[in-house]
């Protein structure tokens, strides 16, 4: 066997391979810290807190943030815009937003410390996956409110890498760019590598045309089998990484070349698995949904957010050296979000939509499906009287109605499909509102 | 004069007109005329029938969405040019027809037509001024 640690590459080795020991003082100290300054600056919070009787003084050990109340998605939509900041925003570098309805989405804001630290997580797992400062990276994420393209630019760049800013779309001159510009490391969500490498068949390219040897993939929830399929293709080294904009975005946690589960980078969150029906703590190895909070964030400071990302830590230390916690891949959500084609989508947004067209809620569901790689999402609407018209003329505006707001209001391209009423299964009288027929796992 | 229409919202699957059609006939109630308007998805069943009430309750009863509209039965003359003399006066009138079809009566040398106008008393009132006469619900649904 090869010594895995003499081949080991980090970018930040002081951190990654902290002492336990010492970790969990630094993370006490910046618990403390943060729940200070959340206190003091984000009223929200603080009457959160309150209304559970607890203050800054009652944290006094990591355990002691089982105390603290969650925060919600939900209570930072309704910060919207800039509630939950803590800094005034002349200390605001960077503002982002997750997708979400209009209005709703949630806003997010980076100090210049927050952009420092969150190109450094970025350029961790990015180290830890492989890259050095001689790869030329390949970004196909979308740049924009979102937070995977510039995240991951940042970090690259900050590695040293040759980064080129190439947005998500146009496939076939994706590949026209990887195939000129040498592109060694390719970044965008797993479903479109997938659809890249089939892209690059009809093309009539093949792997050993590109230079492609990594690739970093995140976004969506990807299975061991598509990563099979991904490495195979493209003759890559494929990681998963892990990040979501309400705690910073990408870097929260990502894979090392054992492609064994994620380093959450614990000097800069504070993560626990709870029940996600009763909020108690969960066996870390059974799984639960993942609560993280920030250690280090400025602008947005979250404590205890609820991801509503199922994993389970996994026991023992990695090979790689590094001290943190592994999660394992996220295996589904303790609600109902969908992520389709990289887009969160819930099915309250749907209803909110259908509702809107006609004030009444049609019986719905969504079905959805993979389509080569592509996802496709399909919203069946049943026709009851309030939704039918004599005319087909009316009858199809109304499909399109719904479709061209959903497209605006959720940012997924969906089809609708009318259909008869009580043709959607119903499950104890209640309908079943999600077909997923990706198999994912 | 106007004639209670039923649509029906179907979808665009094997078999599914001829359960519709059962359910009628089961129900007793005999069907005049009808129309199908269809998408890849879906159609539009549109029937004339002898008994609006009976099968609308049969219908329901078994879960279709239905509507009823208003349509107006013209008697057209069976000859080339019959529909013709019915279309430009009202066309010339700015009267709107959203659909139409027709049936051919049994026992005279007429043609039927149903008219699904955008505004039907408007229609009605550029037929009358014309001349031409429009059937009663009685007539149509004893044809």
């Amino acid at each position: 066997m090869m010594n895995q640690a003499s081949t080991v590459n980090y970018w930040d080795s002081a951190h990654e391979c902290m002492p336990v020991a010492e970790l969990r003082e630094l993370q006490l100290e910046r618990l403390q810290k943060t729940v200070k300054t959340l206190w003091n600056k984000v009223p929200y919070y603080r009457q959160k807190m309150k209304a559970l009787g607890v203050t800054p003084s009652d944290i006094r050990s990591l355990q002691d943030v089982q105390k603290l109340p969650f925060t919600t998605k939900e209570d930072l939509r309704l910060s919207y815009p800039y509630q939950a900041f803590a800094v005034p925003m002349e200390k605001v570098v960077r503002i982002h937003a997750s997708s979400g309805t209009t209005g709703k989405s949630t806003v997010v804001g980076y100090t210049r410390r927050d952009m420092d630290n969150w190109s450094d997580l970025v350029a961790r797992f990015l180290v830890a996956g492989g890259l050095t400062s001689q790869d030329i990276v390949h970004i196909a994420f979308g740049y924009g409110l979102f937070t995977g393209g510039f995240g991951l630019h940042y970090g690259a760049e900050k590695v040293g890498a040759s980064v080129i800013p190439v947005s998500s779309g146009r496939s076939e001159r994706q590949i026209q760019i990887m195939q000129d510009f040498g592109s060694t490391a390719l970044v965008c969500t797993p479903s479109y590598a997938i659809y890249l490498a089939e892209i690059m068949q009809n093309m009539g390219v093949k792997a050993s045309d590109l230079k492609l040897r990594l690739g970093f993939f995140g976004g969506e929830f990807w299975s061991h089998l598509m990563r099979k399929e991904i490495q195979e293709h493209l003759k890559i080294v494929a990681t998963d990484n892990y990040g979501l904009s309400e705690v910073m975005g990408p870097g929260v946690s990502g894979e090392c070349i054992q492609q064994e589960g994620m380093h959450i980078f614990e000097d800069h969150f504070l993560v626990e698995l709870i029940d996600p029906s009763t909020g108690a703590p969960a066996d870390p190895q059974k799984g639960g949904e993942l609560v993280i909070t920030t250690l280090t964030k400025e602008a947005i400071p979250v404590v205890r957010y609820r991801t509503r990302d199922l994993c389970a830590f996994l026991p023992n230390p990695c090979p790689c050296g590094r001290t943190f916690v592994r999660m394992s891949k996220i295996s589904g959500r303790s609600d109902d979000m969908l992520i389709i084609r990289g887009v969160n989508v819930f099915p309250s947004q749907i209803e909110e939509v259908l509702l809107g067209i006609k004030g009444i809620m049609p019986h719905y569901q969504l079905v959805v499906s993979r389509d080569g790689a592509l996802d496709n999402l399909e919203v069946h609407v049943e026709v009851s009287e309030g939704f039918f018209f004599d005319e087909m003329k009316k009858q199809q505006e109304f499909a399109r109605a719904i479709e061209h707001k959903l497209e605006n209001v959720v940012g997924v391209r969906a089809r609708i499909k009318l259909v008869e009423p009580k043709t959607i299964e119903r499950s104890e009288g209640k309908a079943k509102r999600v077909v997923d027929l990706r198999k994912l796992t | 004069m106007k004639v209670r229409q039923i649509s029906i919202f179907m979808e665009n699957r094997a078999g599914r007109l001829s359960e519709v059609m059962q359910l009628v006939g089961d129900s007793g109630v005999n069907i005049r005329a009808l129309s199908l308007a269809d998408t890849s998805d879906f159609g539009i069943l549109r029937l004339i029938v002898n008994d609006v009430d009976k099968a609308l309750g049969a219908l329901r009863k078994a879960g279709h969405t239905v509507s009823v509209t208003d349509v107006v039965a013209v008697e057209v003359p069976d000859r080339p040019g019959g529909l013709a003399g019915i279309l430009v006066p009202l066309s010339a009138d700015g009267v709107n027809v959203e659909y139409m079809y027709a049936f051919v009566e049994k026992a005279t040398d007429k043609a039927v037509v149903i008219f699904r106008f955008e505004d039907a008393d408007a229609a009605l009132k550029t037929l009358k001024t014309v001349g031409i006469s429009v059937l009663s619900a009685e007539t149509v649904a004893s044809l």
